[in-house]
């Protein structure tokens, strides 16, 4: 066992970190910095610097566009990333179906969809969850009927992150309606732009517009478009749920969120001294970032297991559960230290108001950001499914 | 053995104790995997429910043949020794490891005590009182106490009263110890007292390691309600000779802080093999126990609840191995790492234990099954070496300045 990075890994260190402080755009640190929404472009102004250096996919294989990075150095680019607060890339492309694509798709399909994930050309979205299939994803009915050389897609799909800006779906859809739940389904690539493909907002607690129903109405789908199999698309879905876990622990981002709680909570008074000297906040900080280290230290363990040749397991559920949770407790917090302005509702500069919004900076988003985390015990999985899984498939009962 | 090497660390990001390391190498070595498979198999054959409960029951409360065998047959005693003095050149990893595999049987050696606590401090010291006694723990001939808590001073190592006051060459020794774990076996006492100062001041404080048969040492010896055995200490006009000294006189502090540290850990570490054994008994009796026509682990209540047990000793896991690699830093980082660690591994052993006994229902709260035994150590754990408050009070001092 070991502590430290070689001297290669530290001239690593300094070159991304160097990049990140001369490619980081001033416009979205700004955004950032004042607690707006972003827009499509903000997202997307880092995603093409990024792609343009060939780092936009670290953990592709580097035959598809990845960097060959270490597990160490990966582990680096996400602390980096993280310490000079960049904004997300989206995952829904990155992370998610270009795996998918890499994994289980033909030579074609791969060649058609990889470049634009990398790119960012194609903005994804994920077709998974139904008004009546949640946490029970595989009872969903979206129903796909062949028809010739094309699927006939009909039904409804929700929770659909940022499908207003979407070029592209990855849809799971039931092409046979006698199989067991698990067994009829497959995994379907759909252009949002094709006929009958409708988009709805959901705005969410804190106002913003993230969320969508999406809704399909006799969409014809090549079958070109399909991944792996006909029926065998959960094979698909189970994968990407285990790669969506992975990282899912957001330790990098978590400490950053830390500090930022500590630097409030030694602006903010309490009385006459700084919050962070009441004993009560002081303790539920103490307490957050040993948590945030016992998740730190668990998440390097399993990539060690990783890196030994064990892929990521159910294990990863343990993961999600204590990330998401440490999230929560962030925002939780931010919120509580702000006082009394938490309450003005901020919904960013509207056209031409360029007055300052009431309140410091670091509050105008505390209660907003505390609703919407709301959410990262729900998604992905919820923490209560994801005690299901590591009941059954790690303690075997 | 090979020896882990475990450097300073550099400065990787931000200010932060927390933030200055990264692993990216957990794993052990073959001579680290062989230790483990060694004891663990000896332990295995030697220390059942039964055995361990004949020991305790036993006039001395222990077997001695089993700190013999550790000692000679298996060379245990020395894996965490300098190949100079005779063991096998490990260090804090082989603490660790060794200590979750004695928790795993909730062993009652002296191992914490002697080789932890009393070989902590000889080598840190070094000379030759390090060179002649260091070969006798690791032959199994030396068994040493840590006479350092006292009644008044809960978990503060400064809040001393015991006096060593100078006397000619030697020493003068009063005052009295509490709760001195493995005293009644002891052949040797590590003794913390005043040389000078008072209260909870930093200066004044030494540290001695004296012979447990010097004349005016006056013992009432009981057993702990984890199955060891330990003593209240009276020193009466206790003589001891000058060389009884570890390090400089007025000094100790810091190197009483080091040691306990160091077995701050390895009681985490060993609270790992107690909670990892909590866990899987419990999960073995929910799917033996039938209630409702149908074995208790199929209720997803109970299931959630034993999620939540091994979320719980994964974390003591990581917090332990991170504690453990962190124990050489500069004594600042070390203190917020290892005091981090005990806050974790305490809630932990709390929170598995009671969890552990809840779901075991009536039986769990008998003495015939070994799953409350386990319980008990855990419990002890719990506050051994400073509570989780304690701990986390002393993390916030370190790390959370207004």
């Amino acid at each position: 066992m070991q502590l430290e990075f070689s001297p290669e890994e530290i001239a690593f260190q300094q070159e991304v970190r160097t990049f990140i402080a001369e490619n980081y755009p001033e416009n979205l640190r700004s955004v950032q910095d004042e607690g707006h929404d972003l827009s499509k472009e903000d997202f997307l102004s880092w995603h093409r610097i990024l792609a343009k250096k060939g780092w936009i996919a670290p953990a592709w294989p580097v035959e598809y566009g990845g960097t060959g990075w270490t597990a160490t150095q990966r582990f680096i680019w996400s602390e980096e990333l993280a310490a000079a607060d960049c904004v997300g890339t989206m995952p829904f492309g990155l992370s998610m179906v270009g795996p998918v694509i890499y994994t289980f798709g033909t030579p074609e399909q791969k060649a058609q969809f990889l470049p634009g994930i990398l790119s960012g050309d194609d903005w994804w979205c994920q077709g998974y969850s139904e008004p009546g299939a949640g946490s029970d994803l595989a009872s969903l009915r979206t129903k796909a009927v062949r028809d010739g050389d094309h699927y006939v897609v009909n039904g409804q799909k929700t929770w659909t992150t940022m499908a207003q800006y979407a070029d592209w779906g990855f849809f799971l859809v039931r092409t046979d309606s006698d199989a067991k739940a698990q067994e009829g389904i497959s995994f379907l690539l759909i252009n949002m732009k094709t006929p009958g493909v409708t988009v709805r907002p959901i705005i969410t607690l804190g106002g913003e517009h993230e969320v969508n129903e999406v809704w399909l109405e006799d969409v014809r789908v090549p079958v070109a478009n399909r991944i792996y199999e006909e029926n065998k698309g959960w094979t698909c879905a189970k994968f990407l749920l285990a790669h969506e876990r992975t990282g899912i622990a957001a330790v990098a981002r978590s400490k950053r969120g830390v500090e930022k709680i500590k630097s409030i909570a030694r602006t903010e008074q309490d009385g006459d001294r700084p919050l962070i000297a009441n004993p009560f906040f002081k303790r539920k900080i103490s307490e957050l970032e040993i948590d945030l280290t016992a998740l730190e230290f668990t998440e390097l363990r399993s990539l060690a297991g990783e890196a030994a040749g064990k892929g990521p397991g159910p294990e990863s559920s343990l993961l999600k559960i204590k990330g998401s949770e440490i999230q929560q407790r962030i925002t939780e917090l931010a919120l509580e230290a702000v006082g009394h302005y938490g309450a003005p509702y901020f919904r960013g500069f509207g056209e031409g108001d360029n007055e300052h919004p009431i309140g410091p900076d670091y509050a105008h988003r505390a209660a907003p950001t505390y609703f919407n985390t709301r959410k990262t015990t729900i998604y992905g999985g919820s923490n209560e499914i994801q005690r299901n899984i590591i009941a059954k498939m790690v303690l075997g009962i | 053995m090979r020896n882990v090497d475990i450097k300073m660390l550099k400065q990787v990001q931000h200010d932060g104790p927390l933030d200055r390391i990264i692993i990216m190498d957990f794993s052990y070595t073959e001579t680290q995997d062989m230790i483990r498979e060694t004891l663990s198999r000896f332990l295995a054959d030697t220390y059942d429910f039964d055995s361990r409960n004949k020991m305790i029951a036993s006039g001395s409360g222990r077997d001695a043949g089993i700190w013999k065998a550790l000692a000679q047959d298996l060379g245990m005693l020395g894996a965490s020794f300098s190949e100079a003095h005779g063991g096998l050149g490990g260090g804090h990893l082989e603490n660790a490891l060794i200590m979750e595999e004695l928790g795993k049987v909730i062993a009652i050696e002296p191992y914490l005590q002697t080789v932890v606590l009393g070989g902590g401090a000889l080598k840190a010291v070094g000379g030759a009182i390090a060179d002649a006694v260091i070969p006798e723990i690791i032959g199994g001939n030396v068994i040493i106490a840590f006479a350092y808590a006292e009644p008044q001073g809960r978990y503060n190592l400064a809040n001393i009263r015991t006096t060593a006051k100078k006397d000619g060459a030697g020493y003068v020794l009063n005052g009295h110890k509490g709760v001195v774990y493995a005293a009644p076996w002891a052949t040797h006492l590590l003794v913390t007292a005043r040389t000078g100062g008072s209260g909870s001041e930093a200066n004044g404080v030494s540290l001695f390691l004296i012979d447990a048969n010097t004349a005016g040492i006056v013992r009432r010896d009981y057993p702990t309600v984890d199955g060891f055995q330990a003593s209240e200490v009276y020193f009466e006009n206790v003589a001891i000779p000058g060389d009884a000294l570890l390090g400089d006189e007025g000094a100790g502090l810091p190197l009483i802080e080091r040691i306990v540290d160091e077995a701050t850990v390895s009681v985490c570490a060993e609270a790992c093999g107690v909670t990892a054994k909590l866990h899987s008994g419990t999960l073995e009796y929910a799917r033996q126990r039938n209630q409702f026509g149908q074995p208790i682990s199929r209720f997803q209540v109970l299931q959630h609840r034993m999620v939540d047990m091994f979320m719980e000793v994964e974390q003591s896991k990581s917090m332990t191995t991170m504690a453990t690699l962190k124990l050489d830093l500069p004594a600042a980082e070390r203190m917020a790492a290892v005091s981090a660690c005990k806050a974790k591994v305490s809630r932990a052993a709390k929170f598995v234990g009671q969890s552990a006994i809840q779901t075991h229902g009536g039986i769990g709260i008998t003495q015939e099954l070994a799953i409350g035994h386990f319980f008990k150590r855990a419990t002890m754990i719990e506050s051994q070496f400073g509570s989780a408050d304690h701990h986390y009070a002393r993390f916030e001092r370190l790390t959370l300045a207004d």
